[in-house]
């Protein structure tokens, strides 16, 4: 911030892909790894285009970091997931699948891949830029489209198609 | 102390004082009391009267907390004396109890409340101590010095503010609103440059409430509160509970379970301690981008030099207190 007469100037600090500065720790008396402590625009900086690395896990809850970048393909999940765009602009659309069971059985948890297209009627799409949130709904099948790179953060649970190298991504 | 007052039925408060005009309060064996500039707790120990002196503003923000949270997961660290630990339908309120030096000679107490007497009995306080003017959710450049000198109004209407948690998704039909200039939450003065264009959404007829986006940035960019966190998203028992922070979170958490947190804008230095001696062990610096996890057995407090967004991400599993405490689960959430 910076003092301009008496009105403060405040700037607010985004992370990208091309410009993120990492924290650090300072240990005292611990271990470092106890903390994993990662950063979401490195990890995806290193990541293939939609590989869901997990940076957050919590008795089977995750948050992955995913590399948007050109078109995805299709995913379902039996649960409601969620995206926070970080970095960039990426589409989603939507299908809401016929048969969803069938895709994702209703004890199945994570992301699973739709094999081929999805079946059912289109339910929209949606435009999301940094910090925009959006919902993937339970039922539905989606996919991510990102004219250049980009950084989402999913909100879901551990699944076939979760990432977890945590040796490579955290600072020790 | 005199009687119950017509205050709450299960607060114990006296006669407003003379001098000061501030009612002084008991909860079982802990007596509060405030004068101009500072707040007084006492409690028995070992034959004796121990004493306990916090600056008002520091122990009014931090009270606003551990109301606003429902005493949330874990133990709430007022100050490196006193505090709570919810045990989820009861409330423990101590002294000197995480405090080796009190500790260790006998002079601590720990007390086993019904939350709502508690919760009353802390509601009453802050409403009876917190003058007009004073916000204790405010950062200090947003609230002036009323929280100093002798009684002078209230300020009912900041302390009974709701937490906003949501069902599923702010926005959605029948779940908790988006904020907007309309509904009283303007742009906070230190997140001006936020962008606050709303997602495309285009949805076919028919699935209006499903194909659903906000602009979450913006949605915490309109905050009103510090260190407050809402939740925006749930998945399961996974809550994202994003919030905005700016100073010093008031009081020190001490976790009962695995908490994560990201950076999502700017930087907060966390200082990390052991959750039962308070013995430093790390501090961790994260800047936009950070992820890092806070272990079931430390207790931490964050600093934040500009108002930033921070996402906590908690699991509100039934049972996950007893599960690290009795040792069934590691207090840290993964091994490599």
């Amino acid at each position: 911030m910076a003092d301009v007469g008496n009105q403060q100037q405040f700037r607010t600090v985004f992370g990208s892909l091309n410009d993120y500065v990492k924290g650090d720790l300072e240990i005292i008396n611990d271990n470092p790894k106890y903390y994993a402590f990662s950063n979401v625009f490195e990890v995806a900086s290193k990541s293939r285009p939609y590989e869901k690395v997990v940076v957050a896990l919590n008795l089977g809850y995750v948050l992955e970091a995913v590399r948007a970048e050109g078109t995805s393909p299709w995913y379902a999940a039996s649960h409601d997931e969620f995206a926070i765009v970080m970095d960039g602009t990426v589409e989603v659309d939507l299908v809401k699948l016929t048969d969803p069971d069938a895709v994702a059985a209703p004890d199945k948890q994570g992301s699973v891949l739709v094999k081929g297209e999805p079946v059912g009627r289109k339910m929209g799409w949606i435009k999301a830029a940094r910090g925009h949130q959006v919902l993937l709904p339970k039922g539905a099948a989606y996919r991510f489209r990102a004219a250049s790179p980009g950084v989402l953060l999913l909100q879901t649970i551990l699944g076939e198609l979760s990432v977890q190298k945590w040796a490579e991504i955290c600072y020790m | 102390m005199s009687a119950a007052t017509d205050l709450e039925p299960a607060v114990k408060a006296s006669a407003a004082s003379n001098r000061t005009g501030y009612r002084s309060f008991q909860l079982g064996s802990f007596q509060f009391s405030r004068d101009e500039y500072f707040v007084h707790v006492s409690w028995p120990a070992a034959g004796q009267t121990l004493t306990h002196t916090l600056s008002a503003d520091a122990f009014l923000r931090a009270m606003m907390r551990d109301v606003a949270w429902g005493f949330f997961y874990g133990w709430v660290n007022l100050d490196e004396v006193i505090g709570t630990r919810n045990l989820y339908g009861q409330v423990q309120m101590y002294a000197g109890s995480y405090y080796p030096a009190y500790r260790d000679k006998g002079l601590s107490l720990t007390e086993t409340f019904e939350t709502p007497q508690i919760m009353a009995t802390f509601k009453a306080i802050l409403h009876d101590w917190t003058n007009a003017g004073f916000d204790p959710f405010a950062a200090p450049d947003e609230t002036g010095k009323d929280w100093l000198g002798v009684k002078h109004g209230e300020n009912g209407a900041v302390i009974e503010r709701a937490r906003q948690t949501c069902k599923r998704m702010p926005g959605l039909p029948g779940d908790s609103e988006l904020r907007t200039d309309a509904n009283g939450y303007p742009v906070n003065r230190a997140f001006t440059d936020v962008p606050q264009e709303q997602p495309q959404v285009h949805a076919e007829a028919g699935f209006e409430a499903e194909v659903h986006a906000f602009n979450l940035f913006a949605y915490l960019s309109r905050s009103d509160v510090t260190w407050n966190p809402s939740v925006t998203a749930v998945c399961g028992r996974s809550l994202c509970c994003p919030t905005t922070e700016e100073y010093i979170l008031p009081i020190k958490h001490g976790n009962d379970r695995v908490e994560w947190f990201m950076q999502l804008t700017d930087q907060i230095d966390w200082v990390v301690e052991d959750k039962v001696t308070g013995t430093p062990r790390a501090k961790v610096r994260m800047k936009a981008g950070d992820v890092a996890a806070m272990p079931a057995d430390i207790r931490h407090q964050g600093f934040s030099s500009k108002r930033s967004m921070l996402l906590v991400w908690e699991n509100a599993t039934p049972g996950l207190p007893e599960m690290y405490e009795s040792g069934k689960l590691k207090p840290y959430p993964i091994e490599f």
